[in-house]
């Protein structure tokens, strides 16, 4: 005992992870959903999502100026406004693409008191004072046909599914079908999640059970049994995907305990099942997790796991 | 408590500024929650529930206040309810009489005002403990500021989600009208937005040195069913004895500092004030009984209080 110890204070061991950092990958895994957005609803795609982007950092900009603190370096702002862009139909009016992001930023992240303090996911949370406010104009998929996608006027092919239709199933892996601008392509959006899953900023704890979850509760409640082309269409349909892999993973809206992660995702995918098939509408992705994200503080209190030398404690009481 | 009354009269004119601005009761008591979000979808829709409720509110007042001799304690709330609905019938008759449509409009609650929490509060912390005429002048105050705050969230939710003010197209029609507000979920929005702005203006007042009568009282937010000039006066008063400038951090922190120490918020304490009041009430009681001491009847209360809370 001869060496002498340095003493400091805790945290001993750190991490070179930033905010920035994380954010930074997070747009780079969006960008194959994003670019196969552009390339099959044309350069208007292109638009929204700068729209979007424009609108949420200028909001975030402007709010640090008010209170005298920047926070637009950390690049949450430009990963709202994406997030936003995939989750909105590529033929919506620009200023409510604008407001949207507007609303994300101020009333969701900002007055709540800024990153890590927003009690709800900023971009689903304005999808759904969209879809709230604007139902014609937030569920009007007509494409002019400026992109890969021909132009085409109609139904979602969940909508259709929900009618009784049949769909095609290698279109919907592809992304070859109407839909908001970020959800249609499931390849690309796998390909982004590996990105994310690689370099460590999710795992597959909250996607995986929200997924398994959902594709159970689809054979046992969807009304068409063991039938895989309905299951896979629902499973690759919607904002199923994108909602697993990047709404439902968001640090701040998720739970930190392990089994509160798993316990959220069968919530969510639970939760999802009861909007596609016994409510009126053909998606509820979104309103799902947002109401999977308010019951987040009581998911973690139900799983805080029992400090080393409790147990015994416990049992005594 | 009768030499706390004293210190801010009780005037008619105290009264109904009282309960329009300093202790409104949307903006500042948070009262009567649930018409104030259910039936401001537009300017008329507040402004008719607003005054609906203000001529039910004046009248209970001064009936209670004259009865307040003969109702005893023990039956006060019945009694109350009593007389609250009966004069919500005579609105909700006039109302079906003579405007039929902002009575379908406002539908049932109307006579949802029997219950509502404005109206008790005011016959409970006021007009049962208060003469006849500041009681009238009470309820009207509180009514006037009712109605304001409920034509002022009916009417931004109204332009916002209708793109009209007071059933007239005001905005261009080129106008995409926002409809989330005048869904539920706006009434929330415009509410919140509505009660930060009020905040807002009066804290600035209180920073550029106004005097302090036109701050929220004291205990500006929880008040609700306090004593009112007793209260509020006690805690404005008690910063200005202990020398402080009286600048609105030194109140808030003091109105924190209560809060914290009876364990209890918003309107927890509201409900707190009630029952302490309840709790003096049963105090002179028992010395009036000369069975105990007010001091030994006042535990009792205390944690009769603490269940019920």
């Amino acid at each position: 005992m001869s060496e002498l110890f340095q003493v400091s204070s805790n945290p001993h061991v750190r991490s070179r992870a930033t905010t920035g950092g994380i954010m930074m990958l997070v747009v780079i895994a969006l960008l194959p959903a994003a670019g196969f957005g552009i390339y099959n609803f044309g350069p208007r795609a292109a638009l929204v999502i700068c729209v979007t982007i424009c609108s949420t950092v200028l909001t975030e900009f402007l709010f640090g100026l008010y209170k005298k603190k920047t926070t637009v370096t950390d690049l949450s702002a430009v990963v709202t406004g994406l997030l936003l862009a995939m989750n909105l139909p590529v033929g919506i009016p620009l200023w409510m693409a604008a407001l949207g992001g507007v609303f994300a930023i101020l009333v969701v992240k900002m007055l709540f008191g800024g990153l890590g303090q927003n009690f709800m996911n900023p971009a689903l949370a304005a999808r759904c004072f969209l879809l709230i406010s604007f139902p014609s104009q937030m569920t009007n998929f007509t494409c002019e046909g400026a992109g890969a996608l021909d132009a085409y006027t109609g139904a979602t092919p969940l909508a259709m599914l929900k009618a009784g239709e049949n769909v095609n199933i290698m279109n919907m892996i592809t992304g070859r079908i109407p839909g908001t601008i970020g959800e249609t392509s499931m390849i690309a959006i796998v390909i982004g999640a590996c990105i994310l899953i690689l370099a460590g900023v999710i795992d597959l704890r909250i996607p995986g059970s929200y997924i398994v979850s959902f594709a159970i509760f689809t054979l046992l409640f969807g009304g068409h049994g063991l039938d895989p082309a309905f299951l896979s269409a629902e499973l690759a349909g919607g904002g199923l995907m994108l909602g697993a892999f990047f709404m439902a993973t968001d640090y701040v809206t998720r739970p930190i305990t392990v089994k509160g992660q798993y316990l959220y995702g069968v919530i969510l995918g639970i939760l999802t099942g009861v909007f596609r098939y016994f409510g009126p509408g053909a998606e509820g992705v979104s309103y799902a997790i947002i109401l999977g994200n308010l019951l987040v503080p009581l998911i973690e209190k139900v799983t805080r796991p029992v400090a080393f030398g409790k147990e015994g404690r416990k049992h005594a009481e | 408590m009768s030499n706390l009354t004293e210190k801010r009269a009780d005037t008619p004119w105290e009264r109904l500024t009282n309960g329009i601005i300093r202790e409104n009761p949307t903006f500042v008591l948070m009262l009567g929650m649930c018409p104030t979000l259910a039936v401001t979808t537009s300017a008329i829709n507040g402004l008719g529930m607003g005054l609906a409720t203000t001529a039910v509110l004046m009248m209970s007042n001064l009936i209670i206040s004259l009865l307040r001799k003969v109702i005893p304690s023990r039956v006060r709330i019945p009694a109350f309810i009593v007389i609250i609905a009966t004069f919500v019938t005579v609105v909700q008759l006039l109302l079906e009489a003579y405007l039929p449509a902002l009575n379908d409009a406002l539908g049932m609650y109307i006579s949802l005002i029997v219950v509502n929490c404005i109206i008790l509060g005011r016959a409970e912390s006021y007009a049962y403990s208060h003469p006849p005429i500041p009681s009238y002048f009470d309820g009207l105050g509180m009514g006037l500021g009712f109605s304001l705050a409920l034509t002022c969230i009916g009417a931004v939710r109204e332009l916002l989600g209708a793109g009209k003010l007071f059933g007239q197209a005001v905005l261009p029609a080129s106008y995409t009208p926002i409809s989330i507000f005048i869904l539920a979920p706006g009434a929330f929005f415009v509410l919140a937005a509505l009660s930060a702005l009020q905040n807002f203006i009066k804290l600035r007042a209180a920073k550029a040195g106004k005097p302090k009568r036109e701050l929220p009282a004291g205990c500006a937010h929880d008040c609700a069913g306090c004593g009112i000039a007793g209260c509020s006066t006690r805690f404005y008063d008690a910063s200005a004895k202990s020398g402080r400038t009286g600048s609105r951090g030194t109140e808030s922190g003091r109105t924190e500092s209560v809060g914290a120490k009876s364990g209890r918020t918003g309107k927890d304490r509201a409900v707190s004030a009630i029952l302490s009041d309840e709790k003096e009430k049963k105090g002179q009681e028992t010395v009036k009984n000369g069975t105990d001491k007010g001091s030994a009847g006042e535990p009792a209360a205390l944690s009769q209080g603490k269940e019920e809370a």
